[in-house]
């Protein structure tokens, strides 16, 4: 556990890609309340988004991720600490520009997919055929063409997370933040979902910060991974993958996946015992 | 037809048939209950007579005025209420014990305030109705996905554009029981007030039908007031079943 940069992260600072979102000394303590005791879940914690950089974040359950994202994407104001999304503070409000994924299915039930899709536009002033012409795009991207006149209902669980997906799509954020988007899916739809959002990150060249429990996934989709201790959470490493850019689910066949994906379980193994140590207690 | 319609409506007929063959047969007497098919002949001399006409106006007024009012102030008290956290702790008790408190009790109490006539009666079916309206409206708003919220905190919607855009919708499945709760009860405020009290109406037709044993006149308005409530909830559940079905809750 530590609060200085890791040395792989100060690297990137050196590198030709400029600072996207920036966390500098965050720390989330939820008061206490009736019978329970202050929480400390996050922090302190220190991290750099790079401009168009795919960078998951991993750790133990309850260590802070969803806190993290949270805070980051402006849903959450910080105990202690700044957050800055290019260049300007961060604090209550998330700001233009920035699209979040959750992990439960936020489609909007009483809407078809085509209005799901088109919500944020329609109440952004946009006008009616560019939201038309977005709404298409990110309907045939999803692979949802044929059911824009279904309802939420009437599709699967992995179909809905993809209309959740296109919504944020539309608004064309600039920084994608996904909270275990597809925690609720089976491995071969996770994996597929993997693929389709490689690709909308390649096409749109957004910055992604992806949350997951799945260490596979992580290294498959990303090119840095940030590796959470147990609560209160903060960055014991930040993993560089390596991966080319033009990468998709084949990548797991590669001899040295395995080895990445078995560095970050070197790196949490300790930390997931400790967080179910603070279960039990709890 | 589905299945289970055919059976309901084996079931229907069965029982209407049923008392039908009774009540011919002499097995229940005609002091006691009329055939169904005398009490729809009666149900139609009624309506065709046309001296009920000022009582079913004064009776379906009352009822919609009560309806609207219970409704959009049972709406409004909810919405407050969830508002106000602490407000709500403090209502809470009186809420959950409201209807064990005997209503009709207080029908001499609001004769006296509002003076004889719809309006003590139309004052007795709101009250009576209204707290379902509330009770539903917490419920619905209670049980928006918080997900939902952070949905709408991420589109930058005002609390305005949340309430409208958000909250309504994903709590209209439990506003919708309440308005079908607040219409039932607004029926049986203002019938039931009637019954009791009233000079005028369809409910003190049929008590007054019922103290001069005129059964024919007395079960002909039953059958009326069942008929007009019947295919006001079935056009109700209807709607409601289509809301459901798109929502994929069925």
């Amino acid at each position: 556990m530590t609060e200085e940069p890791v040395p792989s992260l100060a690297r990137r600072q050196e590198g030709e890609r400029p600072v996207h979102a920036r966390l500098e000394g965050i720390t989330r303590v939820y008061p206490a309340r009736a019978s329970q005791p202050a929480v400390h879940a996050l922090g302190p914690l220190s991290m750099e988004l790079r401009s168009g950089e795919f960078f998951s974040v991993v750790g133990p359950s309850g260590c802070g991720k969803s806190t993290l994202l949270d805070v980051l994407s402006g849903l959450a104001v910080p105990t202690d600490g700044t957050v800055e999304f290019e260049g300007k503070l961060v604090r209550g409000a998330v700001p233009d520009g920035v699209g979040v994924v959750f992990q439960e299915d936020a489609s909007f039930p009483w809407l078809t997919v085509e209005d799901n899709v088109a919500f944020g536009l329609r109440r952004s002033g946009v006008d009616a055929a560019e939201i038309r012409r977005r709404v298409d795009f990110a309907v045939g991207f999803m692979g949802l063409r044929d059911f824009r006149q279904a309802y939420p209902s009437q599709l699967s669980g992995g179909m809905r997370q993809r209309v959740c997906i296109a919504r944020t799509l539309v608004l064309q954020p600039r920084l994608i933040l996904l909270d275990e988007p597809f925690g609720a899916l089976d491995q071969q739809t996770r994996l597929l979902m993997g693929d389709e959002l490689l690709r909308l990150w390649r096409e749109t060249s957004a910055t992604v910060l992806l949350i997951t429990h799945a260490l596979d996934e992580a290294n498959l989709l990303s090119d840095r991974i940030g590796v959470m201790s147990a609560r209160p959470g903060c960055f014991i490493d930040i993993v560089e993958t390596g991966w080319p850019h033009d990468r998709d689910s084949r990548l797991a066949e590669r001899p040295d996946f395995g080895a990445v994906t078995s560095r970050l379980w070197s790196l949490l193994r300790t930390e997931s015992m400790r967080a179910m140590g603070q279960g039990v207690r709890a | 037809m589905s299945k289970a319609a055919w059976i309901r409506l084996a079931i229907l007929v069965g029982a209407v048939g049923g008392l039908e063959i009774a009540c011919r047969s002499g097995l229940v007497p005609a002091t006691m209950v009329i055939a169904p098919s005398q009490m729809a002949a009666a149900t139609a001399g009624l309506l065709a007579s046309g001296d009920l006409g000022a009582d079913i106006r004064q009776t379906f007024t009352s009822v919609g005025i009560a309806i609207v009012l219970s409704i959009t102030g049972g709406f409004t008290v909810g919405f407050w209420l969830h508002w106000f956290p602490r407000l709500r702790r403090a209502m809470d008790p009186f809420l959950a014990a409201y209807y064990a408190i005997p209503h009709f009790a207080f029908y001499p109490l609001l004769i006296v305030i509002f003076g004889l006539g719809a309006l003590p009666l139309i004052v007795l079916a709101t009250l009576f109705a209204m707290v379902a309206m509330i009770v539903a409206t917490l419920a619905g708003l209670d049980r928006v996905p918080r997900v939902l919220l952070k949905t709408a905190r991420m589109h930058r919607l005002s609390p305005f554009e949340e309430m409208w855009r958000i909250r309504l919708p994903a709590a209209a499945p439990y506003l919708f029981s309440g308005v079908k709760l607040a219409v039932s009860y607004s029926f049986i405020g203002v019938i039931a007030g009637e019954f009791i009290l009233s000079t005028a109406g369809i409910g003190h037709e049929i008590a007054y039908a019922y103290d001069n044993f005129d059964n024919p006149r007395m079960y002909g308005l039953i059958l009326f007031v069942l008929a007009v409530v019947t295919a006001f909830n079935m056009l109700v559940y209807a709607y409601e079943r289509q809301l459901v079905r798109r929502r994929g809750a069925a």
